[in-house]
């Protein structure tokens, strides 16, 4: 009885090995970079964790083909290194010895990738499936480019300025002007004359209010001193 | 009798508010974006701290006599570059229309660069920064193609900047962002300037001040990250043997020179506008020294930052070298690390050749990052853009950038315009009655509506054009004329009689013999050897197309004989009208001489202006 168990045991695990190798028909390789994304908090790959990704990928078949037909016992991992990496295959329950088709695998993982991740606390960059690649989300694009907003902000502030200066300049000059026309006015008034006596000013004979005569002031020259 | 009202003795024509706002807006017209971008390149290949021994040569013999020169003249004389020189001599006033001609080409293609730099600052304000990620081709399968074979960085700056064409010949079509900003920094200039130096002297405290801040901030933040000190050893350790170079002499006479903004005519227009009795010698000492040393104080920051991103990008490719190879071989994670990565190599290829052969490792060499060095606008939009891309905050210190490269490119503006614009109030073609306001405005408008053939797709080549013939040559002609012209035509003995006047001092030994002849020879020796060194290559130039065999390596492109037509003719321009009026007073002199009533006019003093 043993040694039948025995046997078939071994059967099954050659059979399985023969299913999960190295580039096996619809085998996926896998890699995980649990240090790069965790840093300290990085956990170690040992059997519970593959035990883990065994229920996930389970999961993901179920959910994808709605059938409830694939077990954990389904999902065949092989070839673990340090790395941590590793290959895994899907066998189909319904027909033994062989593997689900590796496009079915690729769109279960495709459809819950964002559920394995999380399971894994990894993202698509550190969990990678090496076969399949992820689809790259378009750039956020806000409605308005965000440098015509800044620009406005700018030209408003600037042409206010001009504005400013160039009213302020035009006040400044009517102000001048009309300071400089009251002037004129308070001249032709007479209160600010500059008194002209045969197109000579004034001030040019050096008159003392008027009450010397400059030309006979010279005279005094005449009679000499005593 | 009355008294009459009395009459001022000023003659009207504004002045500074004080001497402060005058020195900081010599300092700010000479401190530029070259003291940035140029300045540490030069020192770089030139032989790290060698390279001050020809420079503070150079700034001893040619910098400082030159700019003490065209301050005193500027303050003497009070008027602006034409009227000086026609008061000098009216056979030399071609020297001053030349050095307007200048300051108007060069004011023309100046605010072109500081439309990028606004571009750059208005995207900053972007979360994540857009030069930092590659957008997606048209079907979304993969990134943009010639994002991916360049990099983000040079893509947003050759793409969704300059829309750049494969060839100067190519103009491209006008880009409309570009254009609101050249706009914008022209309604910027015209706010400043809007009424001469009453307006850029409230303005200067800002754009003259506020560069130094940021360079202090990055100081700071430079020197805190990783790979600083090896950008700094890199820059500062010097190198002897390189100063048997002419090229170094030659390369550092040409830098103080056109650092310092000699010959465009602004600062004797910014001088002509102080008082007659001020120290204008210690003025001009000064600011040569505090433009030489803003030069190297600036180039901490940009070599501890150069010595980052070279740091930061030797990492990543370790980086990846090592990830290729744990995936390779299948070891643990952080197994191999980047200090024993040179003993895991060395043993695997020993053991694994073929595989390592296959995986195709790049070589990574910390020297070659290093040595990647860059001068101008790709300093500024490709390589400090990247490394603030890697830093933390890069929002904040991408804005602090850009707003510093915009306000020392915008106090050298001011200086540009204020020698066009000083000239033309005082030419008597301009009637009075024309409001400031209103000159500066078509001023502003005319070099806006010219200034938009820059902004077509091959405007960067046109701007390098003009960088590279007008704005250097013509100045050293200019230069050359202008000492010649006070020392031997004005005579050296009465400039002395009239610097005394104002400064108080007579000219000392120092000043008399690099004005007699320093200085004009070394300016001569300049001359030479740069046409020597233009004329034995044919001028090329690089070019950005994406079709290219080696791309993202820059094609090296001849200029066609009409570009070169052009280039020959901006060189030209500035420097023909110094012979043109010389002989077109000389033909009016002799035509007057012959009529009979002809009286020869007096001799100019300088005393006699004021």
């Amino acid at each position: 009885m043993l040694r039948v168990l025995l046997l078939t045991l071994s059967v099954v695990a050659i059979a399985d090995a023969e299913l999960c190798k190295p580039d096996a028909q619809n085998a996926f390789k896998v890699r995980l970079s649990i240090k790069t994304a965790l840093g300290d908090n990085a956990y170690t790959w040992d059997a519970n964790e593959e035990y883990l990704f065994k229920a996930v990928m389970a999961f993901a078949m179920r959910k994808y083909s709605r059938k409830s037909t694939t077990q954990i016992s389904n999902v065949l991992l092989c070839n673990v290194t340090d790395r941590v990496s590793f290959w895994f295959v899907v066998t189909d329950s319904s027909k033994n010895g062989t593997t689900v088709p590796g496009s079915e695998v690729e769109a279960a993982i495709r459809m819950n990738w964002n559920r394995i991740n999380s399971a894994f606390l990894l993202s698509d960059k550190t969990l990678q499936f090496l076969k399949i690649t992820s689809t790259l989300s378009p750039p956020v694009e806000p409605s308005t480019p965000v440098w015509l907003i800044v620009f406005g902000v700018v030209l408003c502030l600037i042409v206010a300025a001009i504005v400013f200066l160039v009213v302020a300049g035009i006040q400044q000059r009517k102000k001048k002007n009309k300071e400089s026309s009251e002037r004129e006015n308070l001249e032709e008034k007479g209160e600010v004359t500059v008194t002209v006596e045969n197109g000579i000013p004034c001030e040019v004979l050096d008159l003392k209010a008027g009450h010397v005569n400059g030309v006979f002031a010279a005279d005094d020259e005449r009679f000499t001193s005593l | 009798l009355s008294v009459p009202p009395e009459i001022p003795k000023e003659d009207g024509r504004p002045k500074w508010d004080n001497k402060f706002q005058y020195i900081l807006s010599c300092i700010g017209f000479a401190v530029g974006l070259g003291n940035v971008w140029r300045f540490p390149y030069l020192c770089q290949i030139h032989g790290g701290g060698a390279f001050l021994i020809p420079y503070f040569i150079a700034l001893l013999f040619e910098g400082i006599p030159l700019l003490y020169l065209e301050l005193a003249l500027g303050q003497c004389l009070r008027k602006g570059s034409i009227s000086a020189w026609n008061t000098i001599s009216p056979y030399l006033g071609g020297v001053g229309v030349g050095s307007w001609m200048v300051s108007v080409l060069v004011s023309l293609y100046y605010n072109t660069v500081l439309t990028w730099v606004m571009w750059y600052f208005i995207n900053s304000f972007q979360e994540p920064l857009p030069w930092s990620v590659c957008p997606l081709n048209e079907n979304r399968t993969g990134l943009n193609k010639e994002c991916y074979e360049s990099t983000a960085v040079n893509y947003f700056w050759y793409r969704k900047t300059l829309n750049i064409t494969p060839d100067v010949t190519e103009s491209g079509t006008l880009q409309w962002w570009l254009i609101l900003c050249l706009a914008t920094c022209w309604a910027i200039v015209y706010l400043c300037t809007i009424r001469g130096i009453e307006t850029t002297g409230k303005a200067i405290y800002v754009t003259a001040i506020f560069p130094y801040l940021v360079l202090t901030i990055f100081l700071i933040q430079g020197l805190t990250l990783p790979g600083a000190t090896d950008g700094l050893a890199y820059l500062f350790t010097p190198n002897l043997s390189t100063l048997k170079n002419p090229r170094v002499w030659l390369d550092a006479a040409t830098q103080i020179f056109f650092s310092l903004s000699l010959a465009f005519g602004g600062l004797i227009a910014f001088s002509s506008y102080n008082p007659p009795k001020n120290d204008c010698e210690k003025d001009a000492v000064t600011v040569a020294i505090v433009n030489s040393l803003t030069s190297l104080y600036a180039s901490i920051p940009v070599f501890s930052v150069l010595g980052f991103k070279a740091t930061t990008g030797y990492w990543d490719c370790l980086d990846r070298n090592i990830i290729s190879i744990i995936n390779e071989f299948d070891l643990p994670e952080e197994s191999i690390m980047r200090q024993n990565y040179t003993t895991w190599i060395s043993f695997l290829n020993s053991s694994y050749p073929e595989k390592i052969a296959g995986l195709k490792l790049k070589s990574c060499d910390f020297q070659e990052f290093l040595d990647q060095s860059v001068s101008g606008t790709g300093l500024a939009f490709i390589i400090f853009t990247q490394a603030i891309i890697l830093m933390p905050g890069s929002q904040a210190w991408a804005i602090l950038f850009f707003i510093m490269l915009f306000s020392l490119g915008l106090s050298s503006m001011f200086g540009n315009i204020e020698g066009v614009f000083t000239p033309l109030l005082e030419l008597r073609i301009i009637s009075k009655s024309i409001p400031k306001e209103l000159l500066s405005g078509i001023i502003c408008l005319i070099s806006f509506l010219i200034a938009l053939c820059f902004t077509l797709g091959s405007g960067s080549y046109w701007i390098d054009i003009f960088d590279r013939y007008a704005g250097s040559l013509p100045l050293l002609v200019i230069a050359f004329f202008e000492v010649i012209g006070v020392v031997y035509v004005y005579k050296i003995k009465r400039f002395s009689e009239d610097v005394k006047q104002m400064t108080g001092r007579k000219l000392n030994l120092y000043w008399q013999i690099t004005w007699r002849f320093i200085s004009p020879l070394l300016l001569l020796i300049v001359f030479v050897a740069f046409v020597i060194l233009q004329i034995q290559k044919s001028p090329s130039y690089a070019a950005w197309n994406p079709k290219y065999e080696g791309f993202p390596m820059k094609e090296e492109k001849v200029y066609p004989p009409w570009v070169l037509a052009i280039c020959v003719l901006l060189a030209i321009l500035p420097c023909v009208f110094v012979p043109l009026v010389a002989l077109f007073q000389l033909i009016k002199r002799t035509r007057r001489s012959k009529e009979p009533s002809f009286v020869p006019p007096e001799v100019f003093s300088c005393q006699g202006a004021n």
